[in-house]
């Protein structure tokens, strides 16, 4: 066991062999050094950490429900925040909520957005795997078009998912937070640079970070990384960050690969390399390449503003 | 709460979850170069990287526990210089 690693979570989990939850939750602890409180919403990340009777966390934790992890931290953070002002606490801490895509995208959004516009000190963790893999696979708002999912399975009538994913990013930049950032697993030092960053801004803070599923995806389970790669190589899953309203680009694709690429490694989406659903897959393409070009001009726009001024 | 409730992240309490493995991997100590590619992403953080003994070109060696490693094949999958190979443990 790796001592240095392992210092805020211990290994003994029970999350899926090649799962790269872990890696996103002590990537993000190991970027500060103050004390923190972790705040969990149902989800892998809790059941996997707290089997009864054992718990892997040896930082102080909390889980109360779904919904409400956002509102668990905005209380804790206020208790702490009247504390200090007595005088009864005088070291800086930090706290982390940690969530899933169905924490975030769905039954937690509520709760998201109150902390968000409350302009709570905390840093907001969604691990994003596309769906509700505790429990089976369920279909999720982060779920791309075409999924085979548990809800939305394929047949003769059914191509599998048939909504596009919500655009969490910028419902949360909706909120003029100072900082929120667009990161994936398999860029882990990208991933600590941003946490880095978060940790040292004041405010509300929120990381949306890729996690591919090696189990309701299903791919091998040595395959976490590679896939990872191919979403963010492919234009699928840009590495971009958002400071105080402006855009910027973390990494630039110079020749992005087809979508095809990063769908042929899942079986989720096998049925849409078949021929009858060529349109589909054009279609996906099609609105990869348009949130791209959109994303761009967001970029150039923000660097516009900053040379004008 | 009742005292005792809960075992507490202590290793030696912990369920053990190299029970799970049913391949191994293996690092090749005339391949590896100690980069810690496989630190970094091992979901387990069951890799570390140790000082080698007779050091020549390279200073470190990567060490898996056991005790923790599931198996997934993670760090032979992400190792630049193809220094871990997964053997089967299936007897």
């Amino acid at each position: 066991m790796n001592n240095k690693l392992t210092q805020k979570l211990a290994s003994g989990h029970s999350t899926c062999a090649g799962c790269g939850i872990p890696a996103i939750v002590r990537t993000v602890l190991a970027a500060t050094d103050d004390p923190v409180v972790v705040i969990n919403a149902t989800g892998c990340l809790e059941v996997t950490t707290t089997l009864y009777p054992y718990s892997a966390w040896k930082v102080p934790y909390i889980h109360s429900a779904f919904e409400n992890a956002a509102a668990t931290a905005a209380g804790v953070e206020t208790a702490y925040n009247a504390l200090k002002k007595k005088g009864k606490i005088k070291k800086k801490i930090n706290f982390v909520v940690f969530a899933g895509d169905g924490g975030t995208y769905d039954i937690g959004l509520q709760a998201l957005s109150g902390m968000l516009e409350r302009g709570h000190n905390v840093l907001f963790v969604a691990y994003d795997n596309q769906g509700y893999m505790n429990t089976g696979g369920q279909r999720s708002g982060a779920t791309p078009l075409g999924a085979n999912m548990e809800t939305t399975p394929t047949g003769k009538f059914s191509f599998g998912n048939e909504l596009p994913r919500k655009d969490i990013m910028e419902i949360v930049k909706a909120h003029h937070i100072p900082y929120l950032a667009q990161a994936n697993v398999a860029y882990i030092e990208d991933l600590r640079m941003k946490a880095h960053k978060a940790f040292a801004i004041d405010g509300a803070k929120f990381l949306l970070v890729m996690q591919p599923c090696t189990n309701v995806w299903k791919f091998p389970t040595s395959q976490y990384v590679n896939v990872g790669k191919l979403a963010t190589e492919t234009n699928f899953w840009p590495l971009y960050e958002i400071e105080n309203g402006k855009y910027n680009l973390n990494l630039e694709i110079k020749n992005p690969k087809p979508i095809e690429e990063f769908l042929k490694t899942q079986k989720r989406f096998k049925h849409l390399l078949k021929l009858e659903n060529k349109e589909i897959i054009k279609n996906i393409q099609q609105d990869v390449n348009e949130k791209w070009e959109a994303l761009l001009r967001k970029v150039q726009l923000s660097h516009l503003s900053e040379l004008n001024r | 709460m009742e005292k005792g409730a809960t075992i507490k992240h202590d290793p030696k309490k912990s369920p053990k979850t190299g029970e799970w493995r049913n391949v191994r991997p293996e690092v090749d100590p005339n391949k590896c170069t100690g980069c810690g590619m496989c630190v970094k992403y091992c979901p387990e953080d069951c890799i570390i990287l140790k000082n080698r003994k007779n050091p020549s070109k390279f200073k470190k060696l990567a060490e898996i526990n056991y005790d923790f490693c599931k198996g997934c094949g993670v760090c032979a999958a992400v190792c630049p210089f193809k220094a871990i190979k997964m053997k089967s443990e299936i007897k």
